[in-house]
């Protein structure tokens, strides 16, 4: 079964084309300097509609998770993590952490991930995070 | 609102609960409102105000045969029904209406005519949420949980005693789905849905509604039961994204729901009797006790293990089974009121002696909403 995928809209277009060539591109309030997301047209925390599009570090830590054991038909039959991650930035998001075991004792609040991306369509490709390499 | 200007007049379950594979949602609504006239001596053409969630109220009025003049179709989850209680007792004191019925029915475990589950895949949690693979609440709900615990220092084991002591509860209550006693270890041994949760931490899926109908209180004074008096009520809403709520280790809808009631009620935390915390998985209990300022944060895994909220304990909660072990249709809060409203009645299989104060706090969505009424027997 074909993965369930976002729908861009014109105010979050700017982070799928971003996911594509393989930035994480946030939002920052060009007023007050907040960082935010999910994208959207004006600043959530003072109103300004002045803020502009910014690539981010892609780095962040795990803060939260589960490990679906009862895995959607479109996300495979193993047991994987629905997690959230804090970035550098401030913003948290949430994802699948990859390239490592789908355990507890592999999952460790707090550990630095890094950004990682995969393609799924022409218009779609996901950001995943990994465990931070060195 | 003004405490004590509006009472509760009629309040029921539907006939059956559990599977009614008979029923459709429309037709749960129906029977938990009859169950419900009848209770307050009342027909379908006395009620001028209708509310619901679920379905909208123009499909109850007109189901029902009532031409109302105040609507309420308030939808944030299953806590809806709380706002409803607010908004109603709004409306009545402003003169929109002057009795006001209040449904819920789902037909949660055999989805006879009910809608489906899901939104678009343009909405924000559509686009930043569902491509990661969430399955419904035991997936999303759940997801703040293992920040919660290291923050507090919290355990599985803590999590596994909510769900211990509320099936002592439902062992005292007739029309529970579970009734026999479990243990830490069944829990823990229970199979895993969605680590850390087992699902013995995890709700019931049930079908049946309830039905609430209010007045103004001097109203009340003619009507057969006993009226129980609204003393306060909350409501708030934070996020339709759990991974985007402000603190992973609090519910800021709660906060600001639980202080507003207590605010209008005007009392304290020693006057509450008997507390109902939505519980659509063994956290919410514990997320409740701390932001409703029962428990400091850090203190409500102990105060749970002490058995202050298990038969005996000196705040007993989810007095039904909760929706851990009585039922959860989808919007359990309307069950929770019917709860307070049966010990403040002093008619419930678990009753509480004495009682004068109980709290109906609800959840909407996943930490989305919230909303809180405050109960008394006491004109």
């Amino acid at each position: 079964m074909d993965r369930v995928l976002p729908q861009p809209t014109p105010e979050t277009r700017h982070f799928w084309e971003g996911c594509k060539v393989g930035e994480l591109r946030l939002q920052r309030c060009t007023d007050c300097q907040h960082s935010y997301f999910p994208p959207r047209a004006f600043c959530p925390k003072c109103g300004s509609r002045d803020v502009a599009v910014y690539t981010a570090s892609g780095k962040g830590f795990l803060y939260s998770y589960v490990i679906n054991h009862r895995p959607r038909p479109d996300m495979g039959k193993e047991p994987h993590s629905i997690a959230v991650v804090e970035l550098s930035e401030g913003p948290r998001m949430m994802t699948n952490i990859v390239g490592c075991p789908q355990t507890p004792e592999a999952l460790q609040l707090d550990m630095p991930v890094e950004v990682t991306f995969e393609s799924f369509s022409d218009d779609i490709s996901l950001p995943f995070f990994q465990p931070a390499k060195g | 609102m003004k405490p004590k200007s509006i009472a509760v007049v009629g309040a029921a379950e539907t006939t059956q609960m559990g599977k009614i594979p008979d029923v459709s949602v429309i037709g749960l609504h129906a029977d938990a409102a009859l169950n419900a006239l009848k209770d307050a001596g009342l027909k379908p053409s006395d009620i001028d105000g209708v509310a619901t969630a679920g379905i909208s109220p123009v499909e109850l009025a007109h189901y029902m045969g009532i031409t109302p003049t105040y609507a309420d179709g308030t939808s944030v989850g299953g806590c809806s029904f709380m706002l409803h209680v607010r908004h109603a007792a709004a409306a009545i004191n402003e003169g929109l209406c002057k009795t006001v019925l209040i449904t819920h029915g789902e037909s949660g475990r055999s989805r006879i005519g009910g809608g489906r589950f899901g939104g678009s895949p343009a909405s924000l949690s559509g686009q930043f949420e569902a491509p990661y693979g969430p399955a419904g609440p035991p997936t999303m709900f759940t997801v703040p949980v293992m920040r919660y615990l290291k923050a507090r220092g919290y355990t599985v084991e803590d999590l596994a005693t909510v769900s211990v002591i509320q099936r002592e509860w439902a062992a005292l209550n007739p029309r529970a789905s579970f009734k026999d006693p479990i243990t830490v270890d069944d829990v823990l041994n229970s199979p895993m849905i969605a680590w850390p949760f087992r699902m013995l931490m995890c709700c019931l899926v049930t079908d049946g509604g309830g039905a609430i109908i209010l007045t103004s209180a001097e109203r009340a004074k003619d009507f057969p039961q006993k009226p129980v008096y609204i003393l306060g009520t909350g409501e708030s809403v934070e996020t339709p994204m759990v991974s985007q709520m402000e603190d992973f280790t609090s519910s800021k809808a709660f906060r600001v729901s639980g202080k507003k009631a207590f605010d209008e009620a005007g009392i304290t935390h020693a006057d509450v009797d008997h507390l109902m915390i939505y519980d659509a998985f063994a956290h919410l209990p514990l997320y409740g006790l701390e932001d409703l300022g029962f428990c400091k944060p850090g203190e409500a895994a102990g105060f749970v293990r002490e058995r202050n909220t298990a038969i005996g304990g000196k705040l007993p909660v989810n007095t039904n089974g909760g929706g851990l072990s009585y039922m959860h249709s989808g919007m359990y809060g309307m069950y929770a009121m019917q709860e307070s409203i049966r010990q403040m009645r002093g008619i419930a299989p678990a009753q509480v002696k004495d009682a004068k104060i109980s709290i109906s706090h609800g959840v909407g969505g996943m930490f989305a909403a919230s909303g809180t009424v405050i109960w008394t027997n006491e004109a």
